[in-house]
């Protein structure tokens, strides 16, 4: 407790004092690392090490605050979230006593941290200016990939285990609906419309694309490159592009991403990458992809609009997912 | 006499449901398979009290690749996350534990269960129970999982049609392991065979592996357990190990003999089958695809290791809650079909999902090749192939399949 409270005082004498203004646009990328209990800071310019930040035990799913003034990190050993500080390149402040943080989401005020617990089988629900955890709904087992509905008013869940997307009313904290999908769902990603929900299914090969004015699944996609097995065909990250028109998806043991045509769902390229392609992450222009490959514990630099690997950058051990500040 | 326990996922307790469950199963199998609202959907889970696998002396020895307890704590973990899947169709899985206190006690118990609604029942029971069991229940409307009995006559010559598969035959076992032997040039194998039926059917399992991956077992020597000097050929493990081999396969199904063999030889040799690498379905160590999740959630609930023959009766209760989810139905029928359908995969958070074996039903899925704290494997191995599914390079393939339901 007291411990927490240092913390909670040291953070916000350091937020007063230095932040933001100096943390705008840095150009680094960020990229958490399961095995190495730490944040590689890397110049997205040149790939330099800027700074590797120590952190609380295995750092998986990060997020940035609006301004990008910070950086929340759910530390699934750790059993915490690490909030860094942008400017200073640290962990300035913890959010402690959460049991197996995986990923998160924001509400669209900043205010509240929607968190799957892996090992509880829930959502949590943390107030990010009292940092306590206030709220938890069941869900099916293992929870994955959290999104917040353009309106905040429901939160999107997977669970791994129930082959489930779990709706929850953030209002009520219940569940309103549930909806099954392809083995293992892992990730989201929204259309700019928000009419239309697309989840990875890491074992079966596909994204299930939900219509989200009457919560079914309207189409599924399915990924076959060429030369493997279904089985090896994983999709876990996902990222689409700001105009809708394509999805980026990371095909896990089959070592490579897929560019999917929104309009028409067609397959159009898969590029090979590293070892277990896990996240995928676009720059502000979406001029370059980042792919972080977990069991080459590296970075794939794809030029997008060729469509090409430009480079491949060490990038830590087991490195989970990255972030860009630009 | 029979004990009787339940645990519930629906939105009734167990002990509220209980007086109304007769009606509530007759109900949902009088509408055609399709239920509606908070109905419950009960798995059975047989068990015979005293069965000497799990007798406390043989739990604490901790021999490689043995059971650690009971392995309805599998199933206990299985019926937790599986409480979505009926949600769907309005339908909540519970499971209810029967022990009969004798070998006689298990049919009556059984069918006891079926008059209850009772449709697809988990059964831990050495073979020789089982056998008589299953062929008791030829023709009727009913599913049972072997989850503790690994003997491939179940599965060959004595196969039943009701009776389905989910710990790894020994055919799949040691053909993991001849895998890796194989891949590894190790092909001279001694082995040395115990005195029980049990040791004598590893030994033919093994013979059945070397010669299709191509092991040469250049001398098979029986041991005794003992310390009788006049027995000295047979009990003295420097003098039964000597000789030109590459590893030594130890048939011991108990694991007693077995557990002293590693160290105790005349040459600095490598031990495999019951002592030192071992074939399993699960190990607490093993690291990938989510198994660190599925661990987890075992040892937070039994405060101890999950085992193989836990993890078969954790993916027995899976397998019926993904069919029942996948199909939208709850007709035996309906769901025996989902199960040896060729596209029906479950996760058995091995990396390889797979679905029973139309010709034997046999659950298809990856073994673990473990010592006692580390997976150094997991098989088929890449590079064996088979025409139609490479889970199928591991255990006995249609063609040579002698079950003729």
């Amino acid at each position: 407790m007291k411990k927490r409270l240092l913390a909670l005082l040291l953070g916000s004498a350091v937020l007063s004092t230095l932040s933001p203004a100096l943390a705008k646009d840095t150009g680094y990328l960020f990229i958490s690392s399961e095995k190495d209990n730490s944040i590689m800071v890397m110049d997205s310019g040149d790939f330099s090490v800027i700074k590797v930040i120590p952190t609380a035990d295995r750092p998986r799913h990060m997020a940035f605050n609006a301004d990008h003034s910070l950086i929340y990190a759910a530390c699934g050993d750790g059993e915490s979230i690490d909030i860094i500080d942008v400017a200073r390149l640290e962990v300035t402040d913890r959010i402690e006593d959460i049991d197996d943080p995986e990923a998160f989401d924001l509400s669209p005020d900043g205010g509240m941290m929607y968190l799957s617990l892996e090992d509880e089988g829930a959502l949590g629900f943390i107030d990010l200016a009292s940092k306590a955890l206030v709220a938890e709904v069941e869900v099916g087992e293992e929870p994955e990939g959290v999104l917040t509905g353009p309106d905040g008013k429901t939160v999107y869940v997977t669970s791994e285990v129930a082959n489930t997307v779990h709706l929850v009313d953030t209002a009520n904290r219940e569940l309103k609906a549930n909806i099954v999908v392809g083995k293992r769902p892992r990730r989201f990603a929204l259309t700019p419309d928000n009419l239309e929900l697309w989840v990875t299914s890491e074992l079966d090969a596909s994204v299930s694309i939900i219509n989200l004015a009457d919560n079914t699944v309207r189409e599924v996609i399915r990924f076959e490159p060429k030369g493997f097995r279904r089985e090896q065909v994983t999709p876990v990250g996902i990222v689409m592009t700001a105009d809708g028109r394509g999805a980026w998806v990371a095909l896990g043991r089959s070592n490579h991403v897929a560019y999917v045509d929104v309009a028409s769902r067609k397959v159009e390229d898969y590029i090979l990458v590293g070892n277990r392609a896990w996240n995928v992450t676009l720059n502000r222009d979406e001029s370059r992809l980042y792919v972080v490959n977990g069991l080459s514990d590296d970075l794939s630099v794809i030029d997008t609009g060729s469509r090409k690997v430009i480079r491949s950058v060490p990038a830590g051990r087991v490195p989970y997912m990255a972030l860009i500040d630009d | 006499m029979t004990r009787h326990s339940r645990t519930g996922t629906g939105g009734l307790s167990a002990s509220t449901l209980l007086p109304c469950l007769p009606l509530l199963l007759a109900l949902l199998h009088a509408s055609a398979g399709i239920a509606h609202a908070e109905d419950t959907f009960t798995i059975g889970y047989l068990e015979l009290k005293g069965d000497a696998r799990y007798k406390e002396k043989r739990l604490f020895a901790r021999y490689l690749g043995q059971p650690l307890g009971r392995p309805y704590a599998g199933a206990e973990v299985a019926i937790r996350e599986v409480r979505f899947h009926g949600t769907e169709l309005g339908l909540g899985f519970a499971l209810e534990k029967v022990e009969a206190e004798t070998p006689a006690g298990l049919q009556p118990a059984l069918e006891a269960m079926q008059a209850r609604g009772i449709r697809f029942v988990a059964v831990d029971l050495p073979a020789e129970q089982l056998l008589p069991l299953a062929q008791s229940q030829r023709g009727k409307a009913v599913v049972l999982f072997n989850v503790s009995a690994p003997e491939d006559r179940l599965r060959g010559e004595d196969c039943q049609p009701n009776l389905y598969h989910t710990l790894p035959s020994q055919a799949m076992l040691y053909d993991a392991l001849a895998q890796y032997l194989v891949s590894r040039k190790w092909r001279n194998i001694l082995e040395l065979t115990g005195p029980e039926p049990e040791d004598q059917a590893l030994s033919a399992a093994f013979a059945r592996s070397a010669r299709k991956f191509g092991l040469r077992i250049s001398a098979q020597r029986p041991f005794e357990l003992g310390n009788d000097p006049r027995d000295r050929s047979r009990n003295n493990i420097a003098l039964l190990s000597g000789g030109d081999h590459d590893a030594i396969f130890v048939a011991d199904a108990r694991g007693e003999f077995a557990r002293s063999v590693p160290y105790q030889t005349r040459n600095p040799d490598l031990i495999v089958g019951s002592e030192g690498l071992a074939p399993m379905a699960w190990h607490w160590s093993w690291e990938r695809y989510g198994a660190p999740q599925l661990e987890k959630r075992f040892e937070k609930m039994h405060q101890r290791p999950m085992t193989g023959t836990d993890w078969a009766a954790w993916i027995a209760i899976k397998s019926v809650a993904e069919s029942v989810q996948a199909t939208r139905s709850t007709d035996v029928a309906t769901i025996s079909a989902k199960m040896t359908a060729p596209d029906t995969l479950y996760d058995n958070f091995k990396g390889t999902a797979g679905g029973f074996r139309a010709w034997d039903h046999q659950l298809r899925q990856p073994v673990l090749l473990a010592t006692h704290n580390w997976v150094v494997e997991r098989t088929p191995l890449d590079g064996f192939l088979h025409q139609t599914n490479t889970l199928d390079s591991i255990g006995v393939d249609e063609r040579e399949s002698r079950c003729r339901f």
